[in-house]
C-alpha cells in the first residue's frame, strides 16, 4: 500500500491546506512536525531548494509546495475533485489560488512591520480584501466552489484564520465585517465546515506564540 | 465553431513570449493585440480587472489572465498537438515545481540586475547565476527541461534568454561563461520556429532596457 507522508509545522497555513486535501479525499497519512528552527536533516533531503514545510511525500517522492502537492493529490484521487473539471473554469479557479498565494506574504509583512511600514502593510491588505470582495466572491455563492469547498477556499483559509491571530498579535483590527458582507459570509461558511473547524491551529496558541516571536524580533530591529 | 483567439500582450514581456510559444506550438491562429502600457486599452482593463497587466488570453470573448495558467489552458483546450505538460502526475508535479521556481526566482533577480548598481548589483548578480545554475542542474543531460520535446518548464524559462544580453550589458558580466550547458540549451529551443518567432531580438530587448533606465532615472 502506498505511503503518504506529510512535512508541516502546527500553525502553517500552507501545511493546514495539504491536511484538508488529504482529509476530503479520505487519505491515510504519517505527519511529521518540523522545528523550523532546527530543520530535520530528512526535509532539507526532500526539500533541498527551498527547505520549506509542508513537503509531501508519497511512495517516497517528494513534492514541495502547497499549491503544486494540491494538484498532485487532486490528480492522483479524483474523489471529492478540489479543482473544476472544465479548463476555463479550471483556469478562473488557478486564476484566484495564485492570487491568495502571492498575498501571503502580507501575513509576515504586517508582523514584522511597525510604524509607516505598517500603515503600508494594512493598506495593502485592505486592498486585497476589497479585490475579494467585489471580484472573487461575485454570484452569492456560498463556497469559492459553490456548494462545496474547493482548492480555491482552501487557498484564501489564511484570511479565514490566520489573519484573526494576526489581528491579535499586532493589536489592530484590520477586517471590519460590515466593510466586507462577502468575505464575512464566506469565512463563517467555511469555519463552520466540521472538516475545517476539527482541524485547526489553536488561535490563542499561535497568538501567544506569535507576540512573543514579534516582541523579540521588533526589539532587536530597533537596537 | 469558429475559435476566436485573442492575445492581449507586450512584445518585451517574458509572460507574454510563453504564451505566444504554447499558441505557436500549437499551431492556433490568434489576433495578436500590442498594449501601450502607459496607457492600457479599455478591453485590458476590463479583461484583467484585478491586475491590469498582459498577457491576457481571450478565448470566445472569456479572458484567461497569468502566463502559466494560459499555458496550461492552452495545452489542456488543445491536447491533441504537441502536449506540453507530461501526463504522469508525479512528472507534472515536478514540472509545475520549476516553472513555479522560475516565477519566484529570474524575474525578480534579473530585474535587480538591470535596475542596481554597486554593492547591491553585485549581489544580485551572484544570486542570479546561482539560480541558473540551479536550471542548469535540473535541466542535467536532457536536450529540453520536458525531455526529448519542449515542454511546461522549457516554455516558463526560455522567454529570459531573450533577455540575457541585456542582463550582461547592464551587470558586466558573461552568462555563458557560467553556465554554457544553458546557452546551448537557449539555442537550441531558439532553432524552433515557434520561439525563434516568439522571442524579440535581444539587442531591442537591450534597448527598451535602456529607455527604461532612462525613464526611471537609473544610470
Amino acid at each position: 500500500m502506498a505511503v503518504v507522508e506529510l512535512f508541516g509545522t502546527w500553525f502553517s497555513p500552507y501545511a493546514y491546506r495539504v491536511i484538508w486535501a488529504l482529509k476530503l479525499k479520505g487519505i491515510s497519512y504519517e505527519y511529521i512536525e518540523e522545528d523550523i528552527r532546527n530543520k530535520s536533516p530528512l526535509l532539507l533531503q526532500y526539500n533541498p531548494i527551498h527547505k520549506k514545510v509542508p513537503v509531501l511525500v508519497h511512495d517516497g517522492k517528494p513534492i514541495c509546495e502547497s499549491t503544486v502537492i494540491l494538484q498532485y493529490i487532486d490528480e492522483i484521487w479524483p474523489q471529492n475533485p478540489l479543482l473544476p473539471a472544465d479548463p476555463y473554469d479550471r483556469a478562473v479557479a488557478l486564476f484566484w489560488i495564485k492570487f491568495a498565494d502571492d498575498k501571503v506574504y502580507l501575513m509576515s509583512k504586517l508582523y514584522q512591520a511597525d510604524g509607516e511600514e505598517q500603515r503600508a502593510a494594512v493598506k495593502e491588505w485592505l486592498e486585497m480584501l476589497e479585490v475579494m470582495e467585489e471580484h472573487a466572491l461575485i454570484g452569492g455563492k456560498k463556497f469559492f466552489g459553490g456548494d462545496e469547498i474547493n482548492m480555491v477556499d482552501i487557498a484564501f483559509s489564511f484570511v479565514a484564520h490566520w489573519l484573526g491571530v494576526l489581528e491579535d498579535v499586532v493589536g489592530l483590527e484590520i477586517f471590519e465585517p460590515h466593510k466586507f458582507p462577502r468575505v464575512s459570509s464566506w469565512i463563517q461558511n467555511f469555519k463552520s465546515i466540521p472538516l475545517i473547524k476539527e482541524n485547526l491551529p489553536d488561535a490563542d496558541k499561535m497568538s501567544a506564540f506569535s507576540k512573543h516571536g514579534r516582541e523579540m524580533m521588533l526589539a532587536s530591529k530597533s537596537n | 465553431m469558429a475559435e476566436e483567439v485573442v492575445l492581449l500582450d507586450f512584445r518585451p514581456s517574458p509572460f507574454g513570449m510563453r504564451s505566444r510559444i504554447a499558441l505557436a506550438e500549437k499551431g492556433i491562429k490568434y489576433e495578436y493585440k500590442e498594449e501601450d502600457l502607459r496607457n492600457k486599452s479599455a478591453l485590458l482593463l476590463q479583461m484583467n480587472p484585478v491586475h491590469k497587466k498582459i498577457p491576457v488570453l481571450i478565448h470566445n470573448g472569456k479572458p484567461v489572465c497569468e502566463s502559466l495558467i494560459q499555458v496550461q489552458y492552452i495545452d489542456e483546450v488543445w491536447h491533441d498537438k504537441a502536449p506540453l505538460l507530461p501526463s504522469d502526475p508525479y512528472q507534472k508535479a515536478t514540472a509545475r515545481f520549476w516553472a513555479d521556481y522560475v516565477d519566484k526566482k529570474i524575474y525578480d533577480l534579473g530585474s535587480r540586475v538591470w535596475k542596481t548598481k554597486g554593492e547591491e548589483q553585485a549581489t544580485a548578480k551572484k544570486e542570479f547565476i546561482e539560480t541558473l545554475k540551479l536550471m542548469e542542474k535540473e535541466l542535467g543531460d536532457k536536450p529540453y527541461f520536458g525531455g526529448e520535446s519542449l515542454g511546461y518548464v522549457d516554455v516558463a524559462f526560455i522567454p529570459f534568454y531573450s533577455w540575457f544580453y541585456a542582463y550582461e550589458k547592464c551587470g558586466n558580466f558573461s552568462i555563458e561563461a557560467e553556465c554554457p550547458k544553458l546557452i546551448a540549451w537557449a539555442k537550441r529551443c531558439m532553432q524552433k520556429e515557434s520561439v525563434a518567432k516568439s522571442l524579440p531580438d535581444q539587442q531591442k530587448v537591450y534597448d527598451f532596457i535602456l529607455e527604461m533606465k532612462k525613464r526611471f532615472g537609473i544610470e
